[in-house]
């Protein structure tokens, strides 16, 4: 460390929320304390509330019919220009997911490349994935027949515990490509890369409301949002077992989409497309054809 | 051609026979509107024909105020700005008309003093028009009886939505028939549609059509009061029904889109609707008004800028 | 025109873009000139006033720049797709970045209104990067098995009436699947491929992977018929289409043809006519007609025959002719002389078969090319100006009395590339739909484009669809 900044104190960093595109501090005044991998202290993350599940609930199914009713490529430039942003603030990250997950600078680094590269593959999505799961039915009678998929609703995801970053991108980035607005709760013992996450979301003209960002402890908050009636499906990949068949239970309420955890060994590897298709509906549309006239003539 | 409402006598005969009428007119496809009032709003008016434009939008404005705080004061205050809008520019046009309440015609007439500035008011239960017929003919009575030079009338919604359609044309006439003065003249009539809530263009253009056959005057979007009120797909709407009627009959009908029009660009954009869908027939304030307030300042603001060569700012025109 | 308000002019700046006097072939990464030193002058043709003057390609330049493309083709192919994919959303963010310039430019040596370069062909050229280079990544999704190989080599050759967009078509889908190219311009619209060259450069493409050569059909000759092509896709007339499909006969070739067409525009008598009215003025009027899927059949119900036309003369009578670089001009300039003189020939051909010609009154410009928008009614099917295309601001307006006749004489083309569909009616849009024999058919609109949208003709309107899932398979060894 050079003369010149070993004198300057450095300024620490709040890390707030994120609902509804701004950055409350929990409603419940709540922190707790976020260390490094060796038990350094980080920072005071606020520890969410159920209050401040329910309101990121609200924010979200606010900014649902806006963000499902853009254009799919409206949607996949938001989503390139959040890869855009993290690009910008490469070494930041780098450095928060290197201190909350542990890892040396070169592998962190690997971590938020692949992490930024997962936007620009959910970027490209948009668009796409409805002809891929869509498409004409070629019914046996005189009607189109169109099936399209839609975005289910407001999706709560449960980020991963470990993978803090790339693992919490690799679960969001499929829910909202296709029109879903979330509410995450973010790695308990990591926090901090996901907070940091929404000042780039901020910042990218993704409508405040689409991603809510809450730090705390799944197992407060899950059994909230898992029962919420306004909530339509549920990714569980932050939740272990016992936790998740608990939160299923509860999701059957009101008959939540549920996605299971699963067993990920590196979230670096191709996603494919299960977790976008895990939170569509599909819509068909059915419209007679008939003939030309009661002349009956073809051609 | 014809050139008389005779071609049309047999519609408004019965409800049935007006519902067909009504649902005859061609359908009106969103998008397609849609596209075409935005692709207007793409043309871009600059210098000679900016400043010709904006002193045409000034003297085409019906400056308004429908508060329930609206005093004389408020009222006296409004007319001065309507005789003279920009006191640092006398070459600045006057507004077509101030609108105001009924119980305030008297007041802006009497502040006005013979200006060629008209005096509007609102009447039949605006803006929400649910009052017995009565009470809405007894209004407009009022304001005509006070001095009011043009009628801004309400239909009901409830009647057009619920498909009476013969009941929202018979209103319509019977507001036409007491506007006349006991010299056997008469006020001007508006009828306000409300367009944010009959909510699709078939209605919009259907309404346009009752209107027109019942004898309004000017065709109105919006009272001002609901959440979307003029917008420039609505209002290209409205003029291609007076371009169309102005062909059947020979008659022309003014049109006014009121409500959120608050910017030069925005007035601007309808005045390139009027002119690129009905022509200059219809460029003057005997056919062409917005209903709008804090327009006027922005026009003023504009003009100034054009005269100047400055950016002009709030502090520079009047506020009242 | 209304004489109360009329529109001062409005210029869009020219200053936006910088011409140089002269551009090379831009070859493996640089500009160089022909290896034979010819040179050719690209005009506007609005004034006829010389742009610049390009290096114009012979047949050892196309050589030389396949030989570059074959080169840069082993390890763009073997690019991971997501890195490809970076390349390319890198081209679309710079394409959007430099959109006036490139309006501007396009405006000036194409001759279209830059209220169209602006808010049609800059939007949809950057549109169709991005779709693209989303998909380069995601080969193994698009349905043609996995791991689907591209071809190597690209010869593309591309028309003069949407330089740009061509060109997007044409690259974007040939990048993303990771083949190289080499891409020719049409020899009256060199200018905007050159400076797609210089955003390469920014984006950072590696060398040889996009070559472009401007010059004349010789060249185009030469990139089709090089032996080292593994694919050739051309977009332009039938008659060239037709020769390229010989050319390739007997070869390992692969073949897209973008060609000619008579699109027919179907009004019925239930159709919103206001809207109606604007989507025929867009079908035809757009881009001067020079488009290959232009609505230039205009198939009336005959009940509604004389109002529409009423409306449609009404309308055509506030278009704007002149100045493509003013923001309030509708109709521009016709692209060259040679084009204008086709235009003229047939239309004069379609007044001595006897169709009545009008045009709204329209002062031309002196200099430069001009063709006022022009309809021909009491036209059969007979009628030259109703099989040939026009490729030009004419419209031919034929009668029908049942949709069975109205489906007849749209089929009754040797093109099928477009049709419109105007009727409130759902059941009859599909049902008419259904039996038209065309690759695009737009209900109650016309003229929509969208990368996501698979483009293409049936009949001698050419062969392969662009855009959308379907244009990757021209590009891949399936």
């Amino acid at each position: 460390m050079s003369e010149s900044s070993a004198t300057r104190l450095s300024v620490f960093k709040t890390y707030k929320l994120y609902v509804g595109g701004k950055f409350p501090r929990s409603e419940s005044g709540r922190v707790y304390e976020v260390t490094d991998s060796k038990g350094k202290w980080l920072a005071n993350a606020p520890l969410s509330s159920r209050k401040d599940a329910r309101d990121a609930v609200v924010a979200a199914r606010k900014a649902f019919g806006g963000w499902s009713g853009a254009t799919a490529y409206n949607r996949g430039q938001i989503l390139y220009r959040i890869a855009e942003m993290l690009e910008g603030r490469r070494e930041q990250f780098v450095r928060e997911v290197g201190e909350a997950e542990g890892l040396s600078k070169s592998k962190a680094g690997a971590v938020v490349d692949a992490a930024i590269d997962r936007w620009i593959w959910y970027a490209g999505w948009t668009d796409k994935i409805g002809q891929l799961v869509g498409g004409a039915n070629p019914v046996a009678g005189p009607f189109f027949n169109l099936s399209t998929p839609e975005p289910t609703g407001v999706v709560t995801v449960l980020a991963p515990q470990d993978s803090s970053f790339l693992g919490l991108i690799s679960v969001l980035a499929p829910v909202i490509a296709t029109g879903n607005t979330a509410v995450v709760i973010t790695s308990e013992k990591s926090p901090l890369p996901a907070l940091s996450l929404g000042e780039v979301l901020a910042t990218s003209d993704l409508p405040g409301g689409v991603v809510n960002i809450l730090s705390g402890k799944a197992a407060e908050m899950g059994p909230h949002l898992a029962s919420h009636q306004d909530v339509n499906a549920i990714d569980l990949a932050g939740a272990g077992a016992a936790l998740a068949k608990e939160l299923e239970i509860a999701a059957a309420d009101n008959l939540k989409r549920v996605l299971r955890p699963q067993p990920v060994d590196d979230w670096s590897a191709d996603p494919g497309t299960s977790r976008m298709t895990a939170f569509l509906e599909t819509k068909t549309v059915w419209h007679p054809t008939g003939s030309l006239g009661a002349g009956g003539s073809s051609y | 051609m014809p050139t008389t409402l005779t071609a049309f006598a047999d519609v408004t005969t019965s409800d049935s026979a007006l519902r067909r009428f009504l649902h005859g007119l061609p359908g009106v496809d969103a998008v397609g509107l849609e596209a075409r009032a935005a692709a207007l709003g793409t043309r871009s008016i600059k210098t000679t024909a900016k400043a010709y434009a904006i002193d045409l939008a000034i003297s085409m404005i019906d400056l308004t105020t429908l508060e329930g705080a609206d005093t004389p004061g408020k009222v006296r205050a409004l007319s001065a700005k309507a005789v003279n809008p920009d006191p640092t520019d006398r070459s600045t046009p006057m507004t077509a008309a101030v609108c105001v309440y009924p119980d305030m015609v008297a007041t802006a007439k009497a502040a006005l003093n013979g200006a060629d500035v008209k005096v509007a008011s609102v009447a039949t239960a605006f803006p929400a028009g649910r009052a017995a017929l009565p009470v809405k003919l007894a209004d407009t009575r009022d304001a005509v009886a006070a001095g009011a030079d043009e009628i801004d009338m309400v239909i009901d919604r409830g009647a057009f939505l619920a498909g009476r359609y013969l009941d929202t044309y018979e209103l319509i006439k019977a507001v036409k028939e007491a506007c006349v003065r006991p010299d056997g003249t008469a006020a001007r009539l508006k009828v306000i549609f409300e367009t944010g809530e009959l909510s699709t263009y078939d209605n919009i253009r259907r309404a346009s059509w009752i209107g027109m056959l019942a004898g309004a005057d000017f065709i109105k979007t919006s009272t001002g009061k609901v959440g979307v009120n003029a917008t420039p797909a609505n209002t290209l709407l409205m003029l291609e029904a007076v371009r169309d009627f102005k062909a059947q009959t020979g008659i022309q009908i003014g049109v006014k889109p009121a409500g959120g029009i608050r910017t030069t660009k925005d007035a601007l954009k309808f005045l390139v609707l009027v002119n690129e869908t009905v022509g200059e027939d219809w460029l003057s304030n005997h056919w062409f008004r917005f209903g709008a307030s804090s327009l006027l300042n922005d026009l003023l603001m504009q003009r100034q800028k054009l005269s100047t060569g400055r950016y002009s700012g709030p502090d520079y025109v009047t506020v009242d | 025109m209304a004489s109360l308000f009329e529109y001062a002019p409005a210029p869009e700046s020219r200053s936006v873009v910088d011409i140089a006097p002269s551009y090379g072939l831009f070859i493996d990464g640089e500009f160089t000139d022909a290896a034979d030193g010819k040179v050719f002058k690209t005009v506007s043709p609005s004034s006829e006033e010389v742009l610049s003057e390009v290096a114009q390609a012979g047949a050892a330049d196309v050589d030389r720049a396949v030989k570059a493309a074959r080169k840069a083709f082993a390890t763009w192919s073997a690019l991971p797709g997501s890195e490809r994919a970076k390349y390319l959303f890198r081209i679309a963010r710079i394409i959007q970045e430099r959109s006036r310039e490139l309006a501007v430019l396009e405006t000036l040596d194409n001759g279209k209104p830059i209220k169209e370069t602006r808010d049609a062909d800059l939007p949809l050229v950057a549109a169709h990067f991005f779709y693209y280079a989303g998909w380069a990544d995601k080969l193994d999704h698009a349905g043609y098995g996995a791991n689907p190989r591209p071809l190597g080599v690209a010869g593309q050759v591309i028309p003069w009436n949407f330089p740009l967009l061509m060109l997007a078509w044409k690259i974007a889908p040939a990048l993303a699947t990771g083949n190289t190219v080499v891409l020719k311009p049409a020899e009256t619209t060199p200018l905007s491929a050159l400076f797609f060259a210089d955003i390469c450069r920014q984006a950072g493409l590696p060398k040889g992977v996009v070559n472009i050569l401007t010059g004349y059909g010789d060249a185009g000759a030469a990139l089709v018929e090089h032996p080292d092509v593994n694919k050739v896709a051309f977009t332009g007339s039938t008659a060239v289409g037709k020769k390229i499909a010989r050319h390739v006969a007997g070869t390992d070739k692969k073949v897209t043809l973008e060609l000619g067409g008579k699109g027919a525009n179907i009004v019925f008598d239930d159709a919103p006519i206001d809207q109606a009215v604007e989507g025929i003025v867009n079908g035809i009027f757009f881009n001067q007609g020079q488009v290959c899927c232009a609505g230039s059949r205009l198939l009336v119900q005959e009940s509604i025959h004389d109002e529409l036309l009423d409306s449609l003369k009404r309308r055509l009578s506030t278009l704007r002719l002149g100045d493509p670089l003013d923001k309030n001009t509708d109709i521009g300039a016709i692209n060259s002389a040679e084009q204008l003189a086709r235009i003229t020939a047939l239309a004069e051909t379609g007044e001595a078969e006897g169709a009545e010609r009008w045009s709204p009154a329209c002062e031309l410009p002196s200099s430069g090319y001009w063709f006022a928008p022009t309809l021909f009614t009491n036209v059969t099917q007979a009628h030259t100006v109703a099989r040939d295309e026009i490729f030009g601001p004419v419209l031919s307006v034929l009668t029908f009395r049942t949709p069975d006749e109205a489906v007849a004489k749209a089929n009754n083309s040797q093109y099928g590339l477009s049709a419109g569909i105007w009727t409130e009616k759902g059941s009859r849009i599909l049902a008419v739909a259904d039996k038209l024999r065309a690759g695009v058919i737009w209900a109650n609109t016309f003229n929509k484009f969208d990368p996501t949208s698979p483009f293409g003709g049936y009949k001698e309107s050419g062969f392969g669809r662009e855009g959308g899932r379907h244009g990757l398979e021209g590009y891949l060894d399936v």
